[in-house]
């Protein structure tokens, strides 16, 4: 076996070349590696190093990716894909194979910038080997200076002897490690390969461990790709290697590579100042996010990507991954090569910048009411001083009350135990507790010693929330008991904190650290929390009232609903915090003496910061629609509140139980001035109801998205001023933007394979939705390629979004981006034509949806009908009898007329049901519809969507 | 500019030949009985070399329709007409130093029975194309296209391949005539769900595409197009369209597409042995596998390309067909209807 047989999925055979090199004993070996390279001298090369049991052609999207200006090199390991078999003993440690490389990259001349690139066991010897070709980057400016072609090594008198030719730009790994507890043992996936009676078996007379490793992977790549990963490891003596590299891992003390697995840790220092990316598929079975912890512990400042449903193989299961690589290379490592090597590599800006200063620059902070002063909480500073015996959270289901006073002892003495614990500044902190005074304490005493709150909200399901959490890796869980013992199911990591009782048995089993309560108690001793294998001292001192911090200290992580996509860390900074909760209170001209009602999660928290009480109704948090009208109006009463921030849902099931409400509870909600509704579209049918519910209440519903809230608010009142000025694209009016809020639209192209046209405020141009802000998200936690695309410059953020401004300043939702129709004429926004398709008589819901290639789409609408209209449909001669998928021609004609001019809809169907998301229980999944129209329309048989 | 249009008496080819001589073009026919249009005629068979030679005298351009378009019959009657009489039509238009060729041909000559969603035109592929009908005219179509380029004498022979999908209108007897002769005798089924989107395309657009295809053979030579209307309907749609254009109700009765593909297999069989034993297989059976797969997939394709390249979108849309449609129907007399199911 010399080069790979053809017809390998992906890989182009041109780009195999073989080479014979010296081994780390000088013993010369036949290599093979795969190879790009420009025409004349490369901007850089990327050196790219695969781990056990794969071979290079793990990095073939990376190559087929390539920049034509960028040269790059996949190695076959020794042993490994078509490079040399190493013999009866094919022994070869992790020293030996750092060596070789170095060895193969002088055979391969490589030289100048250097993008090391390593997965798994190649990312142990990608590091050991970047880590001698690095060099101060301030060094190099000055070595670069002259920069003519680089001398002759033969001839380089002049140079210094040692002149290394190589010099490290950045480096890019993919789950790997660069240090493992042994003591704690081996990831359960390999300890069998490992066990010194089956490695053998496993690794080497079997294909079980080849095999292993795509089998793991996620999604299951299909089955020429799995083979194609196999194809160099047919017989027990292609394996020898395989099983080598297992038996290299220093599971025993003595083994030859701790020393050297140490030095590659301990020398990770001299790449922290390196550009860095780390590629993380958190479903890997071996490497752990302890793993990445300590990765981002020893470079500190490298960027971080999750692929949410990637496994172990991350590149194979991310295969935007290589795109990805390619983006951060041109970002982070092309700006630091001198201005030579940097000509012509950078790529088209993500959006056409304008000229009037969108993207430059920092936007202003807006003053808006109470709550915009130094710190975030300042209104509950001010509460504690002015009106401290007013009740700050009011718990209708426990009927547990408190006081602002009694808020900041609370918060004092638990921050205080905090700090005894070890948390200290930019830990991070989940919160898996309910709304209501252990939330709120918890969350204020975490931001007075400077920790990072952590929210997932828990309608999220499990295995999402899990996973955020897990990856958010907190140091610190506080939760209610429940949440707890989830959290051990989940592998969180940190230590444990309880709100609420929990039973001493329990206790144990979930090794609960201290409860809120002896928190309270000031009953914890300071005791040292181990974090991951790092130790800590924890100190004695309590920190002081709450302080100020820094406007740029990071504050809190939310994670984003999931509704759209896998769930997303948002970060946010003290700064854009303040601006959030600052517009909270100024949309609604909270004062104090005003209560709110917090029966929507994310704004409950917002009342104490701004000095205003809340009160939480007796409600299930996990479930807006089990808030009943006289729940609502016993909290009201209870609290003498003013404000009601509910979900639509939420709010739906208030008008559905409003015949139950006493003439008492009938009048303390006609008291109400402000009703909010936020977390999804918000019909205009189910204000009106509300305000027949609470008929003094203004209802509002602000338009914004968790990386930006809010963007702006409406009024009903102003939603039914504005009726039919949407324009012929329709939409949703969700109001004019906020005072310091910029809103521009990034035209859609014609052609969906175009960029965007150039940010406008022109009105009628529909296109994505772009904000600026103060309050809009710092950045994603741990997703440099999803930041880098949403955020083309700092506070700026593309949300996804499809709309238009009109005339008079006021933006209209068309929908998600991801929802456009790309049809032959052009972009096509659904929301439009659903409004006028949906409202037809007999029908309930109208979903639009394009089936076929983009570009060349076609215009299905999908139509629930009213339960009679169905039965009727049913019974309907011809068409609608045989084939009950198909609207009936009389049906279809009305929707065509409704359509706006020039839209041609291609076909009308009907379903007994549209899939919506869970969370809301109104986000209609329009992937899911658009399939299923996909295959009704041709002609497959199926049942509902 | 002198062209000859073969296969005139057809309804595109009649529609072909009316739209060059109207904006002036000097136009011959060729086909075997008297076309009754008001140009020039050859009578003749494509598959007669010597008649194709004497038609092509003297033309600028060709547009070749004449082909043999039913879906049953035996091979050697396709291969006859539709890739003997293109070999004709490519050896005299080489031969006589003629500069542009338009082959017409259909989009079945790239695809299998499998559902065609958005896709552009493939390659004509024999080997995979369904039935004698779309086999034969896959060949003609490569013998057209490699003709494409310098001949002999230095003459440039530009050669378009243009594959209308589903051409409809008024005058129709291939397809709407049927159709709606079935649904009048209550005879007209829907297969399957009857939900398929598939693309058709008005007369008058298919014939106004074939003119820009001949004007600009020069800039879209050596390739082949797919031409429809571009608004796909779903089957039972189509269907119930034509029927009631025709004065008909809709579709009576429902045969899941498997059964219908069994029986069409059933049939296709049936007609074999027929043949085989010397039977003229002269009306179409009800339902041939062809039809049947043809009815239960979906049909439809990307246009861009297309319309760029020919520089041509559709003149009448599809409500504005269907009256002229209607509007034919009921200015029609019994004896014109003989006429249609005689054709």
């Amino acid at each position: 076996m010399v080069r790979p047989p053809a017809g390998l999925p992906g890989l182009d055979p041109s780009w195999s070349l073989e080479l014979e090199a010296p081994d780390a004993d000088g013993v010369p070996r036949r290599w093979h590696v795969l190879e790009r390279r420009p025409q004349g001298e490369p901007v850089g090369t990327m050196l790219c190093v695969h781990g056990n049991p794969t071979w290079s052609y793990l990095w073939r999207r990376v190559l087929a990716a390539a920049p034509d200006d960028w040269r790059v090199i996949a190695v076959d390991q020794l042993g490994m894909g078509y490079s040399e078999r190493l013999g009866p003993d094919p022994t070869r440690t992790l020293a030996q194979r750092i060596e070789d490389l170095d060895r193969l990259a002088a055979a391969l001349d490589v030289r100048g910038p250097v993008v090391a690139v390593g997965h798994d066991w190649g990312g142990m010897v990608v590091s050991g080997w970047a880590q001698r070709h690095a060099r101060p980057l301030a060094a190099d400016a000055v070595a670069d200076a002259p920069a003519d072609p680089p001398a002759d090594d033969a001839s380089g008198a002049g140079e210094g002897e040692t002149a290394d030719p190589i010099r490290v730009a950045g480096i890019v790994l993919a789950n790997t490690a660069v240090h493992h507890d042994f003591a704690a043992g081996l990831p359960p996936a390999l300890r069998l390969a490992r066990h010194p009676l089956a490695w053998r078996a496993a690794c080497v007379d079997t294909p079980a461990f080849v095999r292993g490793a795509t089998a793991v992977s996620s999604p299951r790549p299909d089955a020429a790709v799995a083979r194609a990963y196999a194809a160099p490891y047919g017989s027990a003596a292609d394996r020898g290697s395989v099983g080598a590299f297992v038996a290299d891992i220093p599971l025993e003390e003595g083994h030859p590579t701790r020393a050297t697995l140490a030095g590659v840790a301990a020398g990770m220092s001299a790449l922290a100042e390196f550009p860095a990316l780390l590629l993380r598929g958190p479903k890997d079975p071996v490497f752990s996010e302890a793993h990445l912890r300590d990765l981002r512990r020893r470079l500190p400042r490298a960027d971080v990507h999750r692929y949410e449903t990637a496994s172990h193989l991350v590149l194979e299961d991310a295969p935007r991954s290589a795109a990805d690589i390619w983006a951060w290379v041109a970002q982070r490592v092309t700006p630091t090569l001198a201005p030579r090597e940097a000509a012509a590599a950078s790529g088209p800006p993500a959006v056409a910048a304008p000229t009037d200063g969108f993207l430059a620059g920092r936007p202003p902070v807006p003053e808006v009411a109470v709550g915009t002063a130094e710190v975030p909480w300042q209104g509950l500073l001010d509460a504690v001083a002015a009106t401290p015996d007013e009740l700050c959270v009011t718990e209708m289901r426990t009927g547990r009350r408190m006081s602002f006073a009694e808020l900041e002892t609370d918060v004092a003495a638990v921050a205080a135990g905090f700090a005894r614990l070890g948390m200290r500044d930019g830990d991070r902190v989940a919160l898996l507790v309910p709304p209501g005074i252990d939330l709120t304490v918890a969350v204020y005493a975490a931001w007075r010693v400077g920790a990072v709150i952590v929210v997932a909200d828990a309608g999220l399901g499990l295995a999402s929330t899990g996973r955020a959490l897990r990856g958010a890796g907190p140091a610190f869980v506080v939760g209610i008991a429940q949440g707890i013992a989830a959290c051990a199911a989940m592998r969180v990591p940190g230590a444990r904190i309880v709100a609420g009782p929990v039973a001493p048995a329990l206790r144990r089993t979930l090794g609960v650290t201290a409860t809120l309560d002896e928190l309270r108690r000031s009953e914890t001793p300071a005791r040292r929390i181990d974090r991951d294998d790092e130790e800590r001292v924890a100190h004695d001192d309590g920190p002081g009232p709450l302080r100020e911090r820094e406007p740029d200290a990071e504050c809190a992580v939310l994670f984003t609903s999931g509704a759209t996509g896998p769930s997303k860390g948002v970060l946010y900074r003290t700064d854009g915090l303040r601006t959030m909760i600052g517009h909270v209170g100024g949309i609604y001209e909270l004062e104090p003496g005003d209560r709110l009602v917090a029966a929507f999660a994310p704004f409950a928290l917002y009342g104490p910061a701004l000095g205003i009480g809340a009160v939480v109704p007796d409600m299930d948090v996990t479930r807006p629609g089990s808030l009943s009208a006289a729940a609502l109006a016993d909290a009201v009463l209870a609290a003498e509140a003013t404000v009601v921030f509910a979900s639509p849902a939420a709010l739906r099931n208030v008008v559905r139980t409003a015949s139950d409400l006493t003439d008492e509870q009938r009048t303390a909600l006609g008291r109400v001035r402000a009703v909010m509704s936020a977390g999804a579209p918000v019909p205009v049918s189910l204000l009106r109801a509300v305000r027949e519910v609470m008929p003094a209440a203004v209802p509002h519903t602000p338009y914004g998205m968790t990386e930006t809230l809010p963007v702006s608010d409406i009024t009903l009142e102003e939603i039914e001023a504005s009726r039919d000025d949407g324009g012929p694209a329709g939409g949703v009016c969700v109001g004019v933007p906020l005072p310091g809020v910029d809103v521009r639209i990034a035209p859609l192209p014609a052609d969906p394979d175009d960029p965007d046209g150039a940010l406008t405020d022109e009105p009628g141009v529909t296109g994505e939705i772009v904000v600026r802000a103060a309050h809009v998200k710092d950045r994603y936690d741990q997703l440099w390629a999803t930041q880098h695309e949403t955020s083309p410059a700092p506070s700026v953020h593309r949300t996804g979004d499809v709309g238009h401004l009109d005339g008079r300043g006021r933006l209209w939702v068309e929908g998600r981006r991801v929802h456009v129709l790309h049809t032959a004429a052009g972009p096509v926004t659904p929301v439009g034509l659903e409004q006028a398709a949906g409202t037809l008589p007999g029908v309930a819901s109208a979903t639009v949806v394009g089936v076929g290639p983009r570009g060349a789409q076609q215009v299905v609408v999908v139509l629930v009908l009213e339960p009679d209209h169905a039965r009727v449909a049913r019974r309907l001669p011809g068409l609608a009898r045989h084939a009950p998928r198909l609207a009936p021609p009389s049906l279809a004609a009305r929707v065509r007329e409704a359509a706006p001019a020039g839209l041609d809809v291609a076909a009308v169907l009907l379903a007994p049901r549209v899939p919506v998301d869970i969370r809301h229980e109104s986000k209609v999944d329009r992937t899911a519809v658009a399939a299923w129209a996909t295959r009704v329309l041709a002609g497959q048989r199926v049942g509902a969507p | 500019m002198r062209v000859l249009v073969t296969g005139a008496s057809g309804m595109l080819g009649g529609a072909v030949a009316r739209l060059l001589a109207d904006r002036g073009d000097e136009v011959t026919v060729l086909q075997r009985r008297s076309s009754s249009l008001p140009v020039r005629e050859v009578l003749g068979d494509v598959a007669d070399p010597d008649a194709v030679h004497r038609a092509v005298a003297g033309q600028d351009g060709i547009v070749h329709l004449a082909a043999k378009v039913n879906v049953v019959g035996p091979w050697a009657d396709y291969e006859r007409v539709n890739v003997g009489g293109t070999r004709h039509v490519v050896e005299a238009a080489t031969a006589q130093g003629v500069g542009r060729l338009v082959y017409v041909s259909s989009p079945s000559v790239a695809h299998a029975g499998s559902s065609i969603s958005g896709e552009g035109a493939g390659p004509a592929d024999p080997e995979r194309a369904r039935g004698p009908y779309s086999r034969s005219k896959a060949i003609g179509e490569r013998i057209a296209l490699a003709a494409d380029g310098p001949t002999r004498d230095g003459v440039d022979l530009a050669v378009v391949a243009v594959r209308p999908h589903l051409v409809w209108g008024p005058g129709d007897t291939q397809l709407v005539g049927r159709i709606v002769g079935r649904a009048r005798a209550g005879r007209l089924p829907i297969i399957g769900s009857g939900a398929p989107l598939i693309d058709t395309t008005y007369v008058d657009n298919a014939a106004d595409a074939l003119v820009e295809a001949l004007d600009r053979a020069p800039l879209a030579r050596g390739e082949a197009y797919v031409v429809t209307d571009g608004t796909p309907r779903p089957v039972g749609e189509v269907l119930d369209a034509w029927a009631r254009a025709g004065g008909a109700t809709g579709p009576s009765r429902r045969v899941p597409s498997g059964l219908a593909r069994a029986a069409g297999s059933l049939v296709d069989a049936g007609i074999g042995v027929a043949l085989r034993l010397g039977h003229d297989v002269e009306t179409d059976p009800p339902i041939t596998r062809f039809l049947a797969e043809q009815l239960s997939t979906a049909h439809w394709f990307d246009q861009r390309r297309t319309r760029a390249a020919l520089d041509w979108a559709p003149r009448v849309g599809r409500d504005e067909g269907l009256r002229r449609l209607a509007a034919s129907y009921a200015a029609d007399t019994p004896d014109a209807r003989e006429r249609g199911h005689r054709a």
